[in-house]
């Protein structure tokens, strides 16, 4: 551990720590990096080798090469659905869950009466479990004694809105962007009280109107959320897992990569290797973006 | 709406706030009424799902979800209660929620410190590893994990299955793993705005690391460690993907996993559903409602650059 007996530089006098603080910062420091290992990376390392054998779990691991993979793209009918849909979901928590929730920070930030009230609804749904989200919307979209064909008058002809696989997807959409929303609405509205007042002030005096100001002035100033947001929008929208497996595990028009990757490694046909594949792919996919924001976090750290 | 800005001051000073600005911005009626509906709309699912459980299936299968109450009770909150085992599957949660925020926090407060803090060389480098590990798709993990676990032999008094798979043990330490990475940064970034003149002047009255932690840092960091505490209790609570892959006893399952025990094999009863979901809502939405200021600011601690 390299770090432990980094000094500062030799500013500080000659030596910074003592025995005893080495002996806390190993342990304490060391404990944690080792969790962090364990559990995420070493795993995340593991997945990728996996996702080049033909491995069942029991017998012996086989190396396949990139044949999971071409298997997976060419020959394994869920997947380019999956891949539509998770890109469905990253369209609508982008761009319009995620607008939405910054537009309704804005109103509320400009102080209007009740905003402990709007604040609290709007972020109520966050703090239910997606299980139970997933019910409540079997509730809602139900063909027979759903709320919203009673509120269409569909009730001669019912639609079923989560059973036809066309449309199914879209529901539970909506029912993710109403999370999603109250989310991103919470980061914002930390976001703009956090912007100095002077600065919409000054664009002000300077006779800038709302929407100048706001688009020239105050998002400017909103990047380092703007980026956190991006990047929760992105992961959720990969990660996307829950909601679906609680409506009804992620079939019939509901294929999503992650309920892939779970049914191959824990159903009955155990193909380790082929869903450590899809895992791989999604990992992929989402060490971009990952990436993406530390480059801008170490920027920032620079700046600071 | 430019004129608003030099009207108001002079005009809150001696009316009530409310009064002053309404009249001021007329503009702000339809900003009510918008948020209003929205929050309404927000609402409506939680409302639909409440009311569902007070009414008797026979009335809502012949009338719809949305119609005129003629019978309202509790009946189906006990029937809930009773039918799924509820208090064993809450119990079940908090065995594994518990020992999980105490320790991600406990583990997280150090590493935080250590990286904005001690001005260690690598110390970007590791908060790099923490926060990007909380960001990949849990998925990734899952099968090396599930393999490894099977694979670890528990003595009897700590797992009765033997195996580190279908243990606590093993949900805990997943649990605790992968939100470490977020504890990490959001921590990380609050002790960055504390003043460093504070440590410094305990320095030089000869303090090690472990009091420059412990006494110093960690008490002013209780805004932060109890927004993080009621957040990740959320989330913990919540979680059902875990439990669902390294646990095989039903027993053992949490809370929200129990909710599929009150679906019938060939008849589901949704308002009974409904009221078992209220049930398994309720407690985060206290913890939410009582804790809101906290709440809000742990989501935000970590976004907002001090």
């Amino acid at each position: 551990m390299a770090l432990i007996t980094a000094r500062r530089g030799g500013r500080r006098g000659p030596r910074r720590f003592t025995a005893r603080d080495l002996v806390v910062l190993g342990v304490l420091l060391g404990l944690p990096v080792l969790l962090d290992i364990a559990i995420v990376w070493g795993p995340t390392l593991a997945s990728v080798i996996l996702s080049f054998t033909s491995w069942d779990g029991v017998g012996a691991v086989k190396w396949v090469g990139t044949r999971n993979y071409t298997d997976l793209f060419t020959n394994y009918p869920p997947f380019w659905p999956a891949v539509r849909h998770n890109l469905m979901w990253l369209g609508v928590l982008g761009f319009v869950a995620t607008p939405f929730g910054l537009l309704l920070a804005v109103l509320i930030d400009r102080g209007v009466r009740f905003s402990r009230f709007y604040q609290s609804t709007l972020y109520m749904p966050v703090v239910l479990s997606l299980a139970v989200v997933g019910f409540i919307a079997q509730l809602v979209f139900s063909r027979d004694q759903g709320a919203l064909n009673a509120l269409l008058g569909h009730t001669a002809d019912p639609t079923d809105w989560l059973g036809d696989p066309d449309l199914n997807i879209w529901m539970i959409l909506l029912a993710a962007a109403w999370r999603h929303t109250g989310y991103v609405m919470i980061l914002y509205l930390a976001g703009l009280k956090a912007v100095d007042p002077s600065l919409k002030e000054a664009a002000a005096i300077d006779g800038a109107s709302e929407r100048q100001t706001f688009f020239r002035v105050v998002l400017p100033t909103l990047r380092p959320v703007n980026v956190i947001v991006g990047v929760i929008t992105v992961i959720e929208s990969l990660r996307a897992f829950d909601i679906v497996y609680a409506v009804n595990h992620g079939r019939n028009g509901l294929e999503v990569l992650s309920v892939l990757v779970t049914d191959n490694i824990i159903g009955e046909a155990s193909r380790i290797g082929f869903g450590s594949a899809i895992a791989v792919v999604l990992l992929t996919v989402s060490l971009g973006f990952v990436i993406t924001y530390l480059v801008q976090e170490i920027r920032g750290e620079k700046n600071r | 709406m430019t004129i608003t800005h030099t009207v108001t001051p002079t005009a809150a000073q001696n009316k009530p706030v409310g009064a002053a600005r309404r009249r001021v911005r007329p503009g702000r009626l339809g900003v009510h009424a918008f948020l209003m509906a929205v929050s309404l709309a927000f609402l409506a699912p939680l409302l639909l799902a409440v009311y569902a459980s007070l009414r008797p299936y026979e009335e809502t299968s012949r009338d719809g979800y949305f119609s005129l109450p003629k019978h309202l009770s509790f009946a189906y909150y006990k029937q809930a209660f009773s039918d799924s085992g509820m208090t064993k599957y809450f119990v079940n949660t908090l065995i594994i929620a518990v020992p999980g925020v105490v320790l991600v926090l406990f583990l997280a407060a150090f590493v935080a410190f250590a990286v904005s803090r001690l001005k260690l060389r690598g110390a970007m480098a590791l908060l790099m590893l923490f926060t990007a590990g909380n960001l990949l798709p849990q998925q990734v993990i899952v099968t090396p994990l599930y393999v490894v676990f099977n694979r670890i032999p528990l003595p009897y008094g700590m797992s009765d299955s033997m195996t580190m798979f279908d243990s606590y043990w093993a949900v805990i330490v997943v649990q605790v793993g992968f939100q470490i990475g977020f504890c990490v940064f959001v921590l990380a970034n609050f002790m960055r705005t504390l003043p460093q003149e504070i440590l410094e002047a305990a320095i030089v009255d000869g303090a090690g690391v472990w009091t420059q932690y412990w006494r110093i840092t960690l008490p002013l960091c209780r805004p932060a460690l109890a927004a993080l505490a009621t957040l990740q209790f959320t989330w913990m609570y919540n979680d059902f993907l875990w439990a669902l892959v390294f646990m095989s006893d039903g027993d053992k399952l949490p809370i929200t996993s129990a909710l599929n025990n009150l679906r019938g094999q060939f008849f589901t009863d949704y308002n009974l559903l409904a009221a078992g979901s209220v049930i398994v809502a309720l407690p985060t939405l206290i913890v939410f409602l009582l804790l809101q200021r906290h709440f809000i600011a742990g989501l935000t601690l970590g976004s907002s650059k001090g």
